[in-house]
């Protein structure tokens, strides 16, 4: 048998340009790639973004300290209570404030929760992207869980808002932390499931293996954090690297790959959820009673009974609410290990009620630069797969 | 502790260069450099083997309005030694004009888009210097500056008639319409008096 290519007449072909979005499901929000195309062959890619940007940093700098917080959670509504932490532990850093044991582990349990229901989406959307829906319907009955979780804890399912300077919202409501055991048990079936589903398909080998790799070496160049690193077998986890809230003290494994392509950042995230859980059950166990708001006049508002017996508190209280928390002059630059990479809040301050410059360092935005680099040669297809590999939320991209 | 042994070293190898520091939020170096030498200091402490600040976490900038001069911050992290540095170069608010770092980190590319696109920093000898954000054709200026308005320079009817007025050009940069060509079918105009396309 002849092959193809031997007979097929060599005709000239012009290279194509096509935009993929802004409004396309498989760019995961407003984000629009314009691509060079040879035939069905990506020559070049070149993002454009900016379709959701809402000044955020702009914004935050005229807003108290603690009205910023409900700006953070629309940044990243797929994991809104990373974020919630973060802007408030860069601020508590830049006033040397330390909140009580309780808090630190509301908040761990809070953040260790939402890198789930952050990777539940990504695992579900980008299933869906090779064309597998059933993984995403299992995802997403798990992230229904979650979202009941931040419910009847925030009020809200995704604009949780549940963090403020010293402490939380609220502490947990009645019967919570059993709601939380109970999702645990049923998400690990659901990894499991899932895992049987896509880790060994024959369709999902082929569409990821291979498909959009970079080195280490390259990876920290381009400053990818977070998985997407770590499948390039960087073992970079704020967590351990840079312990914050006692991390170093829980007993788990940072998951690293070794080719750096759309697999490996798949297991990668599978094997963090499986981690997350570990974290998640000895969180609960050593939840201990107590305040969960610091007791500290700065941040803290004095009690009613005071207020109405004493003109001091009185005063305080007014002037708590009314000009809101002050934070010394001066700067800060605090990172997590959020869902999509190294999270990074800086703030600085110039001794007033209100920022003089809030700044996000942005995962998403930082990992999608590197997608042209990722794309080149391969097909149209695959382009799909690398930008669903990479896990982005626009809204974090463009604030 | 190993930050103060890179002030240390710094300061030998670029003595004038860096120009002062300062311990913040407890225990986080922030070190004030020479904005001309910004690219040599920064490739030193990338390369120096007892340094290797080889993640550039974070490019950005900070205006504190009412004439003072911009601050450039480098954020930089050790993978090797698990410590982390702040680099400061500060520029006159007249001159905003400072050397690229993207032959150092590729990071660096979207950064320095991002502080030129908001702050109106230049980088010079950056590859592809334009807006991020913001529309290629915004002709508003640079919105985290402090003399910037909270909701614009234009007005809210100035800023829908720039924005129905668009041609398909202002979507694409020079570059995309070379690989592109003419469209085959040209983008509506809009009727900004009616409202409707035609």
């Amino acid at each position: 048998m002849t092959h193809v290519s031997s007979i097929e007449p060599d005709i000239g072909s012009e290279h194509m340009l096509i935009n993929i979005g802004p409004q396309h499901p498989a760019t995961h929000g407003v984000l629009r790639l314009v691509c060079e195309l040879d035939g069905e062959t990506v020559i070049k890619v070149m993002p454009d973004i900016g379709y959701l940007h809402s000044s955020f940093e702009k914004l935050g700098e005229y807003r108290t300290w603690n009205q910023i917080v409900p700006l953070t959670d629309r940044m990243d509504y797929l994991a809104p209570l990373i974020y919630n932490c973060a802007y408030v532990m860069a601020v508590e850093k830049l006033m040397g404030l330390e909140v009580t044991e309780r808090c630190k582990i509301v908040r761990v349990i809070c953040m260790e929760m939402d890198r789930i229901f952050s990777h539940l989406l990504w695992l579900g959307t980008t299933a869906i992207d090779v064309g597998a829906f059933t993984p995403f319907l299992y995802a997403f009955q798990e992230r229904e869980r979650i979202y009941s979780l931040h419910e009847s804890f925030t009020g809200a399912r995704i604009t949780t808002s549940a963090t403020r300077v010293g402490g939380m919202m609220a502490d947990l409501p009645d019967g919570w932390i059993e709601s939380l055991k109970d999702f645990l048990d049923t998400v690990t079936k659901t990894l499991d499931e899932i895992d049987s589903l896509l880790t060994t398909n024959a369709i999902y080998l082929g569409r990821t293996i291979d498909v959009g790799v970079i080195s280490g070496e390259d990876a920290i160049n381009h400053g990818l954090t977070g998985p997407n690193l770590r499948a390039s077998g960087v073992p970079y986890d704020l967590r351990k690297d840079h312990p914050y809230y006692d991390y170093e003290t829980y007993d788990f494994e940072v998951p690293i790959g070794e080719n750096g392509d759309c697999y490996d950042r798949y297991l990668v995230r599978m094997e963090e959820m499986r981690q997350s859980i570990k974290i998640l059950h000895q969180a609960i166990d050593r939840l201990p009673e107590g305040p969960i708001n610091v007791d500290d006049p700065r941040v803290s508002l004095p009690s009613k009974t005071d207020c109405m017996n004493d003109m001091e508190s009185m005063i305080h209280h007014f002037k708590l609410i009314t000009e809101g928390i002050s934070v010394p002059a001066g700067d800060c630059y605090f990172a997590v290990e959020g869902s999509k990479g190294e999270l990074g809040m800086y703030v600085v301050s110039d001794g007033g009620y209100k920022p003089v410059r809030w700044r996000i360092r942005p995962p998403s935005f930082v990992n999608l630069s590197v997608i042209s680099k990722l794309a080149e040669g391969h097909l149209v297809s695959d382009l799909i797969m690398i930008n669903a590999s990479l896990d982005i939320v626009l809204g974090e991209i463009d604030r | 502790m190993a930050e103060n042994n890179t002030i240390d070293a710094l300061k030998n190898v670029f003595s004038e260069s860096i120009l002062h520091h300062e311990i913040n939020a407890g225990d986080q170096c922030v070190v004030f450099v020479s904005p001309s030498q910004n690219t040599e200091i920064l490739s030193w402490l990338r390369e120096e083997p007892t340094q290797s600040y080889d993640l550039l976490v974070d490019v950005t900038a900070v205006d504190f309005g009412e004439g003072l001069p911009l601050q450039v911050v480098y954020q930089l992290w050790s993978l090797k030694h698990k410590n982390s540095l702040r680099i400061k170069c500060e520029l006159e608010i007249e001159n905003l004009t400072i050397k690229t770092v993207t032959s150092i980190w590729k990071s660096a590319d979207w950064l320095e888009r991002e502080v030129y696109d908001l702050f109106g920093v230049e980088f010079i000898g950056h590859p592809d210097l334009r807006r991020i954000l913001m529309p290629k054709t915004y002709d508003e200026g640079h919105p985290l500056r402090k003399d910037f308005p909270l909701r614009g320079r234009f007005s809210r009817a100035e800023q829908t008639r720039r924005a129905l007025s668009q041609d398909y050009h202002d979507y694409y940069t020079e570059e995309m319409l070379e690989i592109g060509g003419e469209p085959a079918v040209s983008s509506p105009k809009y009727d900004t008096d009616k409202g409707n396309a035609s």
